[in-house]
């Protein structure tokens, strides 16, 4: 036990004189955080619209006003031709073009039902999609607002359910935190014991009493902590700064975070005992784990849309398990009972990596 | 030009003969693009719905086949009760909850009018929309078709319709891999140039090495040639596998030329490797470089536009996300491969990247010092 602290100590001291990499450990997940949260969003802010108008009638002038009022888009200009709706593409100066056909209003009024051609930048389909469905919403709302006096048929009533203004800060934000925390803390203890066997410490440690168990341990204590004051960091950040809620226990939410960092410390020092070059180390952690966590973990991405074999892998991402948690908490409100599976999952994945570790880790050089 | 010559020799031989590191350099990124390229759509298909009828009539059963005969809905279980329902969403069973109220088929029939309601988990707002527009457009169409048909009695006149036809130029299918292969290369060349080149000469500081280049003859330009040309090589060269990867498998559309990409990629090679040795003279260890450089890499590829649109950010990050150089990279390739757009068109982002490039060689061949500092 003697031989443990002492070596606990030293890890502590090894981890805090080095000023410049404590100021990155805690800064930089801080910083990111901010950053991304105001930046990564899914709204798009005023779309460039460009109108061929063929009617020019009062219909068609009731919709662009619409359009314009809407707050979607900004009248950029009026074209006359299809040639004119390619040169504005091409020159980027609008991102969508409505064209009106002619005979608008009258053709509504005789057949009942009247088509818009919608034109985007297909080669941004994501922007495309958001865009057209902008559109959509403003033409629904024209037609049930400035067109009809009640409602004929089924009516849909939709209720969205935990994040009823569709804000996409509710998907970004606990995504964001789920990345920085992987990231960091992989980052952290992939290199601690590669760095040893470089500097030609490990001998040292290698002859002392400690066993396999203590020295893999006694690194991950001190990053764990660390790594605590992350957690804090970054929940206080979502709630505060960015009004995510937190629906459910926030006690849940810190243990549950403090299991996730636990996963990704034994993964990061699961690969610091897979090799002996502090390079190779880092290359796997960061360039092995940057866009699978990002692609793969639902994200950005719905883990619902990808193809089944991309499905399977993504149950292999840690992020993946945090990621369901987390909204389950904060944003459901849900309890312990619900998430129990996912708990168990990351639980798992923490045991068998450190248990890898310490299996890998030789206790010869060489 | 023999000094050159020599530490191009030792650096290849010192890449190739590591060879852990090899590899990471030569296989993963590959396999990164190939698997990865098909994770990111947002099309949402075979949506797990609740079934909350309370009718159990003709007219509910007839637009409950409609949800499940469709692509779009996969009916998961039912149940009676609204708190079953919610335990469903909380559960994950289901994204959709489908309530038809006791009195549907008789609303209906006597007033030609009903609600349901529509629960949908809106965890993700942009998928929510789009569950919410399926659904609509498959009640839509029971109500065109369905209605007449049962003698339903419109005795108010139904709106018209204004149905939108939506075409995206250059991408009529609006394939997503055509869209993410190009900028998913680009991350990856930058990933391992970046930290190739971050590390290089970090390295040689740690173990010492560093010290005997100093004191030979040699001078700073040949030294910092001799470090960025291999790995500029092996950055082109891994941008042709990829470009390769991305026309055979992918069959992602090449209409621009090709010469272009490859001019804009030595530029590119060029703002990664410069701004990597740059870090790789400001930092002290090896993990310091790293972390830098995987901060920058972060920021880089979250605001790079392939993920979430620059058009959604606010004005302030999209100002930033200019000094991106991912950004640029991404658009440019994006633009002469999909749609064919040539010198002329690109010249704004290429000036960019030249601009990048001089200030950030001439930042690391000015903070390389002969003289330990």
């Amino acid at each position: 036990m003697h031989s443990f602290r002492g070596f606990l100590l030293k890890e502590f001291y090894h981890i805090f004189r080095d000023r410049r990499t404590v100021a990155i450990l805690f800064g930089m997940p801080l910083i990111q955080l901010l950053l991304f949260g105001f930046a990564i969003r899914n709204e798009i802010q005023e779309v460039n619209l460009g109108i061929y108008d063929q009617s020019h009638d009062a219909v068609t002038r009731e919709i662009i006003d619409k359009l314009a009022s809407s707050g979607y888009f900004v009248m950029t200009q009026e074209l006359h031709s299809i040639a004119e709706i390619e040169h504005a593409f091409a020159e980027g100066s609008i991102a969508e073009a409505i064209v009106f056909g002619p005979g608008f209003a009258a053709r509504m009024l005789r057949e009942g039902r009247v088509t818009v051609q919608v034109v985007t930048d297909g080669s941004n389909p994501n922007v495309s999609k958001i865009i057209t469905g902008y559109t959509a919403s403003v033409l629904q709302d024209y037609r049930n607002t400035a067109l009809r006096t009640a409602e004929v048929g089924v009516e849909a009533v939709p209720l969205m359910m935990f994040n009823p203004e569709l804000k996409s800060v509710y998907l970004f934000v606990p995504g964001l935190m789920a990345l920085i925390l992987m990231l960091v803390s992989a980052l952290m203890t992939s290199i601690s014991i590669t760095r040893e066997k470089e500097s030609g410490t490990m001998e040292v440690l290698l002859v002392s009493s400690l066993r396999p168990v203590e020295i893999i341990i006694g690194k991950v204590v001190p990053y764990f902590l660390l790594s605590f004051v992350n957690v804090v960091t970054v929940v206080a950040l979502a709630s505060f700064v960015f009004g995510v809620p937190c629906r459910g226990s926030v006690l849940l939410l810190m243990l549950e975070s403090l299991l996730f960092i636990v996963t990704a410390l034994s993964l990061g020092i699961f690969i610091s005992t897979i090799t002996s070059s502090q390079q190779v180390a880092m290359m796997i952690s960061l360039a092995g784990l940057l866009l699978p966590t990002i692609l793969l973990s639902g994200f950005i991405f719905p883990v619902a849309s990808m193809p089944l074999p991309l499905r399977i892998i993504s149950n292999l991402i840690p992020a993946k398990w945090y990621l369901i948690i987390v909204r389950g908490i904060m944003l459901k409100g849900t309890s312990f009972g619900y998430i129990w599976k996912e708990t168990l999952v990351l639980a798992v994945m923490a045991t068998v990596l450190m248990a890898a570790s310490i299996k890998k880790f030789k206790t010869r050089l060489q | 030009m023999r000094t050159i010559w020599f530490l191009l020799q030792k650096e290849f031989l010192q890449i190739f003969r590591n060879r852990g590191m090899l590899p990471i350099i030569i296989i993963m990124p590959f396999i990164q693009l190939v698997i990865l390229s098909n994770a990111a759509t947002f099309d949402v298909k075979q949506v797990p719905l609740h079934l909350q009828d309370r009718d159990r009539s003709t007219l509910s059963e007839k637009l409950v086949k409609r949800f499940t005969a469709s692509d779009y809905f996969r009916l998961t279980g039912y149940s009676f009760s609204d708190r079953e329902s919610i335990g469903e969403l909380l559960r994950r069973n289901a994204d959709l909850v489908l309530v038809i109220p006791h009195d549907f088929e008789r609303d209906l029939t006597t007033t030609g009018h009903a609600k349901v309601q529509l629960m949908i988990n809106a965890e993700d707002g942009f998928s929510a929309g789009v569950i919410q527009a399926y659904a609509s457009e498959i009640i839509g169409t029971f109500n065109r078709e369905e209605l007449p048909k049962s003698g339903v009695n419109a005795t108010v006149q139904a709106p018209p319709e204004i149905g939108i036809i939506s075409s995206g130029w250059y991408n009529p299918e609006l394939e997503y891999t055509h869209y993410m292969v190009p900028g998913i290369l680009v991350i990856l060349v930058t990933l391992i140039g970046l930290f190739l080149s971050g590390m290089n000469v970090v390295r040689e500081r740690e173990i010492g090495t560093i010290d005997q280049i100093n004191v030979t003859p040699i001078k700073r330009y040949q030294f910092i040639t001799g470090k960025l040309l291999p790995l500029w090589i092996i950055g082109l060269a891994e941008m042709s596998i990829g470009l390769l990867i991305a026309r055979l498998l992918f069959h992602v559309p090449m209409l621009g030329s090709y010469w272009l990409i490859y001019l804009v990629s030595a530029i590119y090679m060029l703002v990664v490797l410069g701004m990597g040795l740059f870090i790789s003279t400001i930092t002290e260890t090896q993990q310091q470089a790293m972390f830098v450089a995987w901060f920058f890499m972060v920021i880089f590829t979250l605001m790079s536009g392939l993920f979430t649109a620059i058009e959604s950010m606010p004005h302030w990050a999209q100002t930033m996300t200019l000094l991106n150089p991912v950004r640029h990279f991404v658009d440019i390739m994006r633009r002469v491969m999909l749609k064919g757009s040539g010198l002329m068109e690109i010249r704004a982002q290429l000036l960019w990247l030249i601009g990048y490039a001089v200030v950030m060689v001439t930042l690391a061949v000015n903070r390389y010092r002969k003289v330990a500092v």
